[in-house]
């Protein structure tokens, strides 16, 4: 058991003027952990994510992550130039739109590829060559890969999406409603293969979702938000089967059962 | 070498904060210990809190007070206190459990699911696989069903799948929550047999067995949950 935490977060406050986006959240994200951060439409668990992702700056607290060279680093005391190659190698984030975090004009094998341009990749055999291996681990056949994925379905561009996140190894993915715009049977097919993807390559991820169920099968730990407080939080299984708040009571006995 | 399980005075209770906020105690002081090699079962009628005990144990429902121990790689975890990483890895290495109903993930074959606990453990895939198929053998799974993902297998069959899952490892601690409970006679044997064979791996185990033959074959001790139920307190 790795004894360093990857992120440590401390403090995070978002003020929108005066309303709040998300209030006070600490905690620490170890290497390997998948954290789902559910609650319901405008409890900030959006912000949140987004403050983490230094997609947005927060109001207050730090976070510090842990580089591959073992030193934390302030990620609100980076430069932009060094958070974004942060973004394009170390990091992914895959959004619940495919089309905000595809380049929809461009091929699906060059939407792969340039994240391995970013971090150095000029070969331009083997960066398809990657490309093509990772359009098969996301069940995409090779011979699209120079379709555009504005050809793709919906199902098909987040996976695509999710391949060119993934190609660069990074070790921290931030993923906001992966599962948001799809039908059920792709659901299924996109959460067994992120489920495999995240245990077969150790990554820590951090999943913003309204879908307990999606928590549940992705996540080892959960927080539960609430007007942009975290009111409750533990062991995924623990907080869904025996939930102590009433607001997460609410939540868990609001599912719907097939 | 210390004893597995020790539990020491653990209180629970539920509050239902959508009614009302009534408060419902599920049981009262529970204070025990299982030895290795050792089964215990747990005894006394439905809704007393049998299964909610092996959920306090496994870290699934929180606790009230008292302190659940285990011995996790000779060192002394407090599962009551534990934080979710820590249970995650005694659930991995120290304390398996075999529930009631299988919970599947849609589209991984049931030989997968079995062999799962071991590739979490860093067992390499294919000898996993080797192990799932022989305990899916041994518990009479159709072979037709081993690639096929268990969402629509019979209750029984699921029943099956989930008692190799919880088998595989080597664990030191098992929880059994009826795992013989929609099984056939025949299957029900498997079963006994195997659990035989983990005492004789020192394997310390507490189970709920309303079957009365494998509970007479299995038991070393049964434990009174009545005793710790605080309705009984009230009534007395």
């Amino acid at each position: 058991m790795s004894e360093t935490p990857l992120l440590k977060v401390s403090g995070v406050s978002k003020f929108y003027g005066s309303r709040i986006g998300c209030q006070d959240v600490s905690f620490d994200l170890w290497p390997g952990e998948v954290l789902a951060i559910v609650g319901e439409s405008g409890s900030g668990k959006t912000t949140l994510l987004n403050c983490l992702s230094t997609r947005l700056m927060p109001s207050a607290g730090s976070v510090e992550y842990r580089m591959r060279d073992g030193n934390f680093r302030d990620l609100y005391h980076m430069s932009e130039a060094e958070r974004r190659f942060l973004m394009r190698t170390d990091w992914g984030f895959v959004h619940q739109n495919p089309a905000d975090g595809l380049r929809m004009t461009v091929s699906a094998g060059a939407n792969v590829g340039e994240r391995l341009m970013a971090v150095g990749d000029r070969h331009y055999g083997k960066i398809r060559e990657t490309a093509t291996d990772w359009l098969g681990r996301v069940e995409i056949s090779a011979d699209r890969i120079d379709d555009q994925p504005r050809a793709f379905s919906g199902g098909m561009r987040q996976r695509l999406q999710i391949a060119r996140n993934l190609v660069t190894g990074p070790r921290l993915v931030f993923m906001d409603e992966p599962t948001g715009g799809l039908d059920v049977s792709v659901q299924a097919r996109l959460l067994d293969l992120v489920r495999g993807l995240v245990n077969d390559l150790g990554l820590s991820a951090i999943v913003v979702t309204h879908d307990l169920a999606v928590a549940r099968l992705l996540s080892h730990r959960m927080m539960v938000m609430k007007d942009g407080h975290v009111i409750e939080q533990g062991l995924t299984d623990r907080v869904l089967d025996d939930p102590r708040e009433p607001y997460t009571q609410l939540l868990v006995s609001s599912i719907l059962q097939v | 070498m210390a004893t597995p399980l020790v539990v020491s005075e653990v209180s629970k209770s539920f509050i239902m904060h959508l009614r009302d906020g009534i408060k419902l105690p599920v049981v009262n002081d529970v204070s025990s210990s299982v030895a290795g090699g050792e089964c215990v079962v747990l005894g006394g009628p439905s809704g007393i809190g049998k299964s909610s005990i092996l959920k306090m144990l496994y870290g699934n429902y929180a606790v009230d007070a008292g302190q659940i121990l285990v011995n996790h790689r000779e060192k002394i975890v407090d599962i009551a206190a534990a934080d979710p990483r820590t249970i995650i890895e005694v659930r991995r290495h120290t304390m398996g459990y075999v529930s009631q109903f299988l919970r599947t993930v849609p589209r991984v074959a049931a030989v997968d699911v079995v062999a799962e606990p071991l590739v979490a453990r860093g067992i390499d895939a294919a000898e996993a696989k080797d192990k799932a198929v022989e305990l899916l053998a041994r518990l009479n799974l159709p072979r037709e069903l081993w690639s096929l993902p268990p969402a629509t297998f019979s209750g029984g069959e699921q029943q099956r799948v989930n008692i190799a899952r919880g088998f595989i490892t080597s664990h030191r601690i098992l929880l059994l929550d009826e795992p013989t409970a929609s099984l056939d006679a025949t299957n029900r044997r498997v079963v006994i047999e195997m659990i035989a064979a983990k005492k004789a791996e020192g394997v310390a185990m507490l189970g709920i067995f309303h079957d009365e033959e494998v509970r007479e074959a299995v038991a070393d001790r049964i434990l009174d949950v009545s005793a710790f139920s605080p309705r009984k307190a009230v009534a007395a």
